[in-house]
């Protein structure tokens, strides 16, 4: 009796003010990983990304230089996987390659993203003649023929590094996303709790970014994962055309590109097989992940 | 009492309405078309109407969220009209609103710590721990606990998320707050609760409102004069007490014959109009009210009521009181 009163208020206090409060975006972290395939694709990514960072663990040769006495060579020894008929030495540059297709992934989905928001954000948010200008000129860039535009601007610079391609495949790829951010940007703008925020007199700038972007994050991530799988698999469409990475810079695209004639592709499995599975599996991992964050985010999922 | 606070004069807010492939405009909807009223200063206006009728376009009007088409609004000697969006924004500080949805009007990302300090911080309260303690004090006056304040708008009924949302409004010490039909989301057990809240609030720091809604008895409750519109324009507005024991218009008088009273053995004559309210992008000639008026004459159809003074304080657009 005497011992006891000095701990039981405390725990009568700490009744309502203990229970978490879970954000939004906890909720819908929790709810993706219930998503085995999301989770499992997540792990396989994490392998690929490691292997190709950390390529130099897994083989010392290197992947741009050419072995001119031993091309053509069947895998074992040395050269675990081989070597092209240019000398190269396939397993590294399966490895190798990896960075450059990772690269052009992330950093052109950062790129896409960043310019679909600003614009998309500006033309949703404003609308009238600020939407016609961007939106105007997004159609132009749209309907511009898009394989022609890349080998047209890779011919033009004239350059093999991969920074150009970049550029390029951002260049391509920034309208679809505006569009689809203005949109979401449109569907906010008379949102009450945006008018409430015009209301408290917060800027253009604030109610853009505090109030209507965190709540379009999650459709914006899940697009951004989307287009991530289509810029990798647009590299290696470039790739086995002959307008991707360029060689002896690895990646999987140009491995393939190597492999494409008729003995190789019939009596040597191991020159493409390699590459073709690491872009497939890469490329399946990032849509799955797609769909786990879709129904993370989607508030009709329940549990 | 008696000092106007806020004056509007011939408010007008169409909606282009475009069509065809070039999207010309071949005519509008008149939300509001000619709506002239003041507010005095701590003074509850009611404004009630139909669905359709322009009250909500009007309080949104005057706060700038839509744009209107014409008109004059006079807050502190200004025309708020002719404000541009930055010279509008220190205005905000004096005129509020409170949305009718509760569950649409707070931001779900947000804390209802952070909703809460958004005015603050904007309006430059750069102190942390000063704004801090104004969101724990702006809780505890809308009655609930300032541990709240780490909550996400989730994780609230509908009645907290409103007086949440009155908390909001209440946080720069506004003039005039435009409540837009803040109770008719609400549960009928919550909406007295809140309608005292608000009437509470209103003693304790000289609030005017202007209180948008489409239920007479919950206007009579807390209105000191009512407005009633009709297909964007005023039909009629007096003193509550008033316009409840001697309704002028035609209409007015079929809207109260309407609510129901709490009386079982109470006679009364429903006047049941004929029809449905027409469209506000061709609204009939002369009183728009004319086609569904039990007292319609032949001047109806075609001249429009002059709104005028029929008695002190007491506002009419009618040819039977012409």
């Amino acid at each position: 009796m005497s011992a006891s009163p000095a701990t039981a208020p405390e725990k009568t206090q700490a009744q309502p003010r203990g229970r978490v409060s879970k954000s939004p975006t906890r909720l819908a972290f929790e709810r993706f990983m219930y998503n085995k395939a999301a989770v499992v694709s997540v792990i396989v990514l994490l392998v690929i990304i490691f292997i190709s960072i950390g390529a130099p663990l897994f083989t010392h040769l290197d992947p741009t230089h050419q072995y001119l006495t031993e091309t053509d060579a069947p895998p074992g020894g040395v050269h675990v996987l081989g070597t092209d008929k240019n000398g190269f030495d396939l397993f590294s540059r399966d490895l190798y390659g990896g960075r450059n297709d990772l690269l052009i992934g992330f950093v052109d989905t950062l790129i896409v993203m960043g310019i679909g928001i600003l614009l998309g954000g500006l033309a949703g948010y404003y609308g009238g003649w600020v939407d016609s200008v961007i939106m105007r000129f997004c159609d132009f860039m749209l309907n511009f023929p898009f394989l022609l535009l890349i080998i047209v601007l890779t011919s033009i610079f004239n350059s093999s590094g991969v920074w150009l391609l970049i550029g390029v495949i951002a260049i391509v790829f920034w309208p679809p996303t505006t569009r689809m951010v203005r949109g979401l940007f449109l569907n906010l703008r008379e949102a009450e709790f945006v008018l409430a925020a015009k209301m408290a007199g917060a800027g253009p700038w604030r109610i853009m970014f505090r109030h209507m972007l965190p709540n379009i994050m999650g459709t914006i991530v899940v697009n951004a994962t989307f287009t991530m799988a289509n810029l990798i698999a647009a590299e290696a469409a470039l790739a086995v055309i002959g307008f991707g990475v360029q060689p002896p810079n690895p990646s999987w695209g140009n491995v393939l590109y190597d492999a494409l004639d008729y003995f190789t592709l019939k009596g040597e499995p191991w020159v493409w097989l390699p590459p073709a599975g690491l872009l497939t599996i890469t490329i399946l991992c990032i849509n799955f992940i797609g769909d786990g964050l879709r129904d993370a985010f989607d508030p009709s999922f329940e549990k | 009492m008696g000092e106007v606070l806020l004056e509007v004069k011939d408010l007008k807010t169409y909606y282009p309405i475009r069509s065809g492939i070039l999207q010309r405009v071949t005519g509008y909807v008149r939300a509001v078309d000619g709506v002239s009223f003041t507010i005095e200063d701590g003074e509850t206006l009611g404004l009630v109407g139909e669905s359709g009728s322009g009250k909500s376009t009007t309080g949104r009007s005057i706060l700038r969220l839509t744009q209107p088409t014409g008109g004059e609004v006079w807050f502190q000697g200004k025309n708020l009209l002719r404000l541009d969006e930055r010279e509008m924004r220190p205005m905000r500080r004096h005129l509020q609103i409170i949305f009718q949805d509760p569950y649409a009007s707070l931001d779900p990302r947000m804390t209802v710590g952070q909703i809460l300090e958004e005015p603050l911080l904007v309006h430059g309260v750069e102190d942390r721990a000063e704004r801090r303690r104004r969101v724990q004090e702006l809780l505890e006056v809308v009655g609930l606990g300032a541990y709240h304040m780490h909550r996400y708008a989730h994780e609230f009924s509908g009645g907290q998320r409103q007086r949440i949302g009155i908390a909001r409004a209440l946080a720069l010490h506004p003039k005039l707050i435009v409540a837009d039909e803040p109770v008719s989301a609400l549960d009928v057990s919550i909406q007295s609760q809140v309608l005292n809240l608000m009437q509470d609030l209103q003693e304790q720091f000289q609030l005017t409102y202007l209180f948008i809604a489409h239920d007479l008895s919950v206007v009579r409750h807390i209105s000191t004069r009512i407005g009633v519109m009709y297909l964007g324009r005023l039909v009629e507005l007096g003193p509550s007490e008033s316009v409840y024991d001697e309704p002028l218009h035609p209409y007015t008088q079929a809207l109260l014959s309407a609510v129901p009273v709490p009386d079982p053995e109470a006679k009364r004559e429903r006047i049941v109009l004929k029809g449905d309210v027409p469209s506000a992008s061709n609204p009939p000639s002369g009183c728009a009210f004319h086609p569904r008026c039990p007292h319609a004459m032949d001047v109806c159809k075609t001249v429009r009521p002059e709104w005028k003074q029929v008695a002190p304080g007491r506002f009419v657009a009618c040819h039977l009181h012409a």
